[in-house]
């Protein structure tokens, strides 16, 4: 065994014993709500609708089924979003003045798509233009829905862009211009790596909301999985199925933040 | 073309932000191989003279020749140009998300269109001329700032330039990191380089310029070789600076 120093001994003790103390008390509070809830007067009906395990188990490998689906309309969301993002950050931020208008249409596009509820953009552009006759495949749900998804995400992540652009210090540019690097170069090599790489955490944050919104395409169509729990709620007029739904949600969801947090912690210490 | 004669000529260079007159009527010529210093208070325009030199500040009025031609005129590309002067400032200069390696070959092989191999092989040439070969891989954040600096320099000299200019690249060095610095700018002067060199090292400035101009209020006061400047300058002005500097 290695020797501890006095100091590392001291910490290695407070440290467990704030352990014990956490964990006594966490598993106090469980108790406390394990032996109170069962006791509230609807708990019977509600344990019934919401936590009943026999149709979580029958619905539940159907709901995974349906979840496939969010994850394949996420996963070609993605890289559209940020190919988007990053021509409207780059519109932005064009500086020659014949380009003005490039301008304009970033900060219009930003400020449009930014400022109209997601729900509402999914709505319109999820059922108005499949309205207008369109054959398939262009009348898919699929399509509109990811149309409006792409549109909403990229006007978030393009102002993310913007701030991490305008966050480099303007003598980084100086420092490639004054070697003769084009503008465009200068983007390219010089700010946009550091850009990008300041505001991962950040768009971390957007990417697992999107996650979530993926379900907002339930109301014009797709069958994934808030969908597909509504049709078993329907079907057995029994919420669990939402219960298990939002269960494989934070499956999801909460890992991914928590990753997004680690990120944000390690570059915060990486720049003191 | 005139005024073939010098390397480099500004005349009557004029630079505003807004209604602040920072260069105001500069004539300077610059000999080539001369290595120039310039010295005055913080705010009499040093940087922003450099700056325009090497057209990252767009000037007012007036020109700059550069082996006779106006690289100055309004509308012109001054890409071209830039290349050929190599510019290193106090402190951001290295780009901290690439390699020493990265940073130095970047500019050969955009602007120059240099081979890979070509670029790697000077750069490495470089780096050990002035004792920095092991950092060839390192990132600029494991780098003290002395050796930053003299990266900085190196990713200047890699574009092969025909002037350097120098923004007091050692102000923001630990003072034990200074010498290794102007180490590196001494061996340029050896080398014939045309140098224009901003500067709060009143003793570098002695032991090595040709030439020391005293900036004031965005105008040359006072050009004189060291000895005359440090020993018995001209200009009241100039002399009260020197007594407070020194
Ligand atoms: N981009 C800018 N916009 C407005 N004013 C500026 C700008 N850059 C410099 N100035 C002003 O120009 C003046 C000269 O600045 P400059 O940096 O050239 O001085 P300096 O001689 O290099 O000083 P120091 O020794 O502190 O580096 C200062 O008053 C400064 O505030
Ligand atoms: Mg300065």
């Amino acid at each position: 065994m290695s020797q501890l120093s006095p100091r590392k001994r001291y910490e290695q003790q407070e440290r467990r014993r704030s352990l014990l103390i956490a964990t006594v008390s966490l598993l106090a509070v469980c108790a406390t709500l394990y032996y109170l809830v069962p006791k509230a007067p609807g708990w019977e009906s509600v344990k019934r609708s919401f936590f009943n395990w026999p149709i979580l188990e029958k619905t539940f490998p159907t709901l995974l089924k349906a979840f496939l689906w969010d994850i394949a309309i996420f996963a070609w969301s993605l890289p559209l979003i940020m190919v988007l993002a990053l021509i409207i950050a780059l519109c932005r931020n064009v500086r020659t003045p014949a380009l003005f208008p490039l301008r304009v249409f970033g900060a219009l596009y930003t400020d449009i798509f930014r400022g109209v509820p997601t729900i509402l953009l999914v709505y319109l552009i999820g059922f108005g233009i499949p309205g207008l006759g369109l054959a398939r495949p262009w009348n898919s749900p699929y399509l509109w829905g990811t149309v409006a998804l792409v549109l909403t995400y990229s006007a978030y992540v393009a102002e993310v862009l913007r701030s991490g652009i305008e966050s480099v210090h303007k003598s980084q540019r100086s420092a490639s211009e004054s070697l003769g690097l084009t503008e465009a170069d200068t983007m390219r090599f010089v700010i946009l790596p550091q850009a990008i790489r300041r505001q991962v955490p950040a768009m971390m944050n957007f990417v697992i909301a999107l996650q979530k919104d993926v379900a907002l395409l339930s109301f014009i169509g797709p069958v994934e999985l808030l969908r597909q729990a509504n049709v078993y709620k329907s079907l057995m007029a029994n919420f669990t199925p939402y219960i298990g739904a939002a269960i494989i949600f934070l499956c999801v969801t909460i890992p991914a933040t928590r990753y997004a947090d680690y990120l944000l912690a390690q570059q915060r210490s990486v720049r003191t | 073309m005139r005024n073939v004669t010098h390397k480099l000529i500004l005349e009557d260079l004029t630079c505003r932000f807004d209604d602040l007159t920072v260069c105001d009527g500069i004539n300077l010529s610059v000999d080539s191989g001369e290595m120039i210093c310039l010295i005055g208070a913080s705010g009499s325009g040093k940087s922003t003279l450099l700056r325009c030199i090497n057209l990252l500040e767009p000037i007012d009025s007036g020109h700059i020749w550069l082996d006779g031609e106006d690289i100055a005129i309004p509308g012109l590309d001054p890409k071209p140009y830039r290349k050929r002067i190599g510019i290193v400032f106090q402190s951001f200069n290295l780009f901290p998300h690439m390699s020493v390696m990265q940073n130095i070959c970047l500019a050969p092989k955009r602007v120059l269109n240099a081979s890979v191999a070509d670029t790697k092989a000077k750069a490495l040439e470089l780096l050990e001329k002035f004792g920095l070969q092991d950092k060839a891989n390192e990132y600029p954040d494991r780098l003290s700032g002395g050796q930053q600096q003299r990266v900085a320099i190196v990713r200047a000299l890699a574009m092969q330039p025909e002037i350097m200019l120098l923004d007091e690249i050692t102000s923001a060095l630990d003072p034990e990191l200074v010498g290794e610095v102007l180490e590196v700018v001494k061996a340029l002067k050896e080398q014939d380089m045309t140098i224009v060199l901003a500067t709060h090292e009143m003793s570098f400035a002695r032991e090595v310029a040709d030439r020391v101009c005293f900036l004031d209020g965005g105008k040359i006061l006072e050009t004189a070789t060291p000895e005359e400047m440090f020993t018995n300058p001209r200009e009241a002005r100039t002399r009260e600076f020197l007594h407070r500097i020194l």
